[in-house]
């Protein structure tokens, strides 16, 4: 859609992915949050997975059924948003990729990727955000998640809206944008192999110095948290999103909810 | 003679080289020397990016039109007065170049650096022949005393130390003082020059590989840094080169071109220390160069991949960028891969050549984390080209039972918007409910790859979802 033809208030369909739905719903608040501060109004289409999981084991029909429910569910917004750049990869490139060579789908399917976006780069590049109100006081060091970074060029974006939150200075790591071993099921099929990449990438995040680790895709962080728990290493993880949003002060990754 | 592979031990290899703490130390050198490096010689050149398009454009060319190009190729090399001789098989290849041997009655081939006589297993059959292959390469050297394959296609001993090296030339170059200090690795550079020199003079023939082959001319490219190439072919009486069909390029200024994106993305260099041409046997005039000349092409399943899906592959210029950029080859090195190419190039091809069947993990170790494909020169899609694979281990059901059976149940829910929904909130409910004091568990059933050294966070507790609509409810 061009910004001339964009409606002064757009509908945004918020995937909210199916790791942040089941295990970290606050990042689909905060990502709500943050689409609503960008002038948008946020509806939550009925939603299960992207159908990555199957597309990258090489199950192309569940990972078609899937892309095709996602296209139908989210056909009355004007943007599907994301706070992954994961599943937005898998949806705005691999989503036409399995329909390629089928006219009518590949159709269908062109013009839902063009409406799919990762939500950082949405509120910055799309919406036009240059600063978000929040204030956490600390030290962060983010983390470039590779599907973000390589598939969608998520990069500065996010640093971006971090320096604009009060009181929150960014200490880079060494190879911020080396993959900290997740890969989906790799990181259980392999996980030996899985766990030897995010043994560094923990050692980088601790020799940064900083008390927390943000970065844009739910499943890293469950990686790189269970990591830092697992050696004992004092730093909390969060989605980025969590922190721009100004919910910086919840329970951070793998730490227990308050209360109940 | 098939060929030796460990890939099916895929998992096993790995676990042995996370657990061996001298690879390990080896391997912190690939990160630390070629990345940096590369980076370096790319910010220098402002066309890089260009370059790399035009590379792409001139390998996709050349094999759509690689008939055409092979006969251009045969035609120049045979009116030099060479020989071109097509190896369908693996087996073929080694059977003529051992035929040529024996016709000249050769004792000892020195061999240049090449990974095709790696895929043809072709020293085995030179000593089951009779005839001693003396690697001039100072890698392949190494590999050689050590009795081991290449643990990389640019860089065969990056998994050693210096010190493995040196107390390996203190057992078998017996006859030099004891007393020598090899300490410096200059001095072990210097050793073996010394040995090799001796063992070139004494070859009957030489064998060396080819980085490109220029239809245009009939000439033959290697490129080396030790100059090593260079007195393997113009030395000995016969020269034989030794390389894949996928190597012509159409022109000499495609080579040129090719060049430009080889050392950078290999090394970092602008140009490798030694670029050797080679075009026909020596003419009358010639102050040097062989008697005989023979080019063995070897096909060996690629005429095959020419017509599928994996095509792209056959880009591939074995600049070693991928795995010099891999995660997953920074952790467990070359040799886990279990055969001739490693890495992500690896991932894509070996299966092509061996098959699928014996090389079906090596498609999947891998996290796509895409950095391979960011920095090959031709742009190869090589994420994509693995996941082809993962795609025909599905349909043959080659992946494991566990992985099917859980992507089943998993898929039978995720199209199923209204039970998925209910079954998740309950199950979440549930989980976050156990995990609710410590907020993460260290460990949980079927996730034991994960757990056994990671911890898994709770769930926060209701799903997204149900909470949304309770608020909207609300509202
Ligand atoms: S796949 Fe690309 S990066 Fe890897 S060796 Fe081949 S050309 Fe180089």
């Amino acid at each position: 859609m061009s910004a001339a033809s964009a409606p002064a208030r757009p509908r945004v369909g918020l995937f909210a992915t199916c790791l942040v739905d089941l295990i970290r719903p606050s990042v689909g608040f905060a990502a709500a949050n943050l689409i609503e501060q960008a002038g948008c109004e946020v509806v939550v289409p009925p939603q299960t997975c992207c159908g990555q999981p199957a597309f990258n084991n090489g199950d192309r029909a569940t990972a078609r059924d899937l892309a095709l429910q996602a296209i139908d569910a989210f056909q009355g917004v004007d943007y599907v948003v994301a706070p992954s750049g994961s599943c937005a990869g898998q949806l705005k490139k691999h989503v036409p990729e399995l329909f390629a060579g089928e006219p009518d789908l590949s159709r269908r399917a062109d013009a839902f990727a063009a409406k799919v976006f990762e939500l950082v780069t949405f509120l910055v590049d799309v919406r036009g955000m240059t600063s978000v109100q929040a204030r956490f006081d600390g030290v962060v060091t983010y983390h470039d998640s590779c599907a973000g970074l390589r598939e969608l060029g998520v990069k500065a974006q996010p640093r971006k809206l971090l320096e604009s939150v009060q009181g929150l200075t960014i200490a880079e790591m060494k190879d911020p944008d080396v993959c900290c071993g997740f890969g989906g099921t790799f990181a259980v099929k392999y996980g030996e192999i899985s766990d030897a990449i995010v043994a560094k990438k923990a050692d980088n995040v601790v020799a940064a110095g900083a008390g927390t680790l943000l970065a844009g895709d739910l499943g890293c962080l469950m990686n790189m948290a269970g990591k830092l728990q697992r050696e004992g290493r004092p730093v909390r993880v969060r989605h980025v999103a969590e922190v721009l949003a100004g919910m910086g002060e919840e329970p951070a990754i793998g730490e227990p909810t308050r209360g109940e | 003679m098939t060929a030796h592979f460990t890939s099916p031990a895929f998992k096993e290899n790995a676990h042995q080289a996370l657990h061996d703490p001298a690879l390990q130390r080896a391997l912190g050198n690939v990160e630390s020397g070629f990345i940096a490096k590369r980076r370096k010689a790319a910010d220098k050149l402002p066309e890089f990016e260009a370059l790399r398009d035009s590379a792409r454009d001139i390998k996709n060319h050349t094999l759509a039109h690689l008939d055409l190009y092979l006969e251009a190729y045969e035609a120049k090399v045979t009116a030099a007065g060479g020989h071109v001789h097509f190896a369908p098989t693996a087996e073929d290849a080694s059977k003529i170049v051992t035929d040529i041997c024996r016709r000249v009655g050769a004792r000892t081939v020195a061999k240049g650096k090449s990974m095709i006589s790696e895929e043809i297993e072709l020293n085995a059959h030179l000593e089951a022949a009779g005839v001693k292959p003396i690697e001039t390469d100072l890698g392949e050297y190494i590999i050689q005393l050590r009795g081991e394959r290449p643990s990389h296609i640019v860089a065969p001993v990056i998994h050693l130390n210096r010190d493995q090296i040196e107390s390996d030339f203190r057992r078998v170059h017996s006859d030099l003082p004891a007393e020598r200090d090899l300490h410096a690795p200059e001095s072990l550079l210097a050793e073996a020059r010394g040995v090799l020199r001796k063992r070139f003079l004494e070859a009957d023939v030489g064998i060396t590989g080819a980085n490109f082959l220029v239809a245009e001319t009939g000439t033959s490219i290697i490129v080396t840094n030790e100059g090593n190439g260079d007195l393997s072919q113009t030395l000995p009486r016969v020269h034989i080169v030794l390389a894949s069909i996928e190597k012509l390029v159409p022109t000499l200024e495609d080579a040129s071109q090719m060049l430009r994106v080889l050392a950078r993305s290999a090394t970092g260099q602008e140009i490798s220390v030694y670029t050797t041409f080679s075009t026909g046997p020596r003419r009358a005039g010639d102050v040097d160069g062989p008697e005989e000349y023979h080019v063995v092409l070897l096909d060996n399943g690629r005429s095959a991949m020419l017509a599928g899906e994996f095509r792209e592959m056959l880009r591939c210029i074995r600049c070693a960028a991928c795995m010099n950029h891999c995660p997953v080859y920074h952790a467990v090195g070359g040799h886990a891969y279990g055969w001739v190419y490693p890495g992500p190039m690896g991932s894509v091809l070996s299966p092509s050549l061996i098959g699928v069947d014996k090389a079906g993990h090596l498609p999947n170790a891998s996290t796509f984390c895409g950095r391979c494909e960011s920095v090959c020169p031709v742009r190869i899609p090589l994420p994509k080209l693995m996941r082809h694979w993962r795609e025909r281990e599905f349909e043959r059901h080659l992946s494991p039972a566990t992985v099917r059976s859980g992507l089943r149940l998993w898929g039978f829910f995720a199209r199923r918007p209204r039970l998925y929904r209910l079954a998740t909130r309950t199950a979440m409910g549930a989980l976050a409910l156990l995990g609710r004091r410590k907020g993460r568990f260290r460990s949980l059933p079927l996730a034991g790859g994960w757990t056994a050294t990671r911890d898994f966070a709770a769930p926060e507790g209701s799903t997204f979802q149900a909470q949304w609509a309770a608020r909207k409810d609300r509202a």
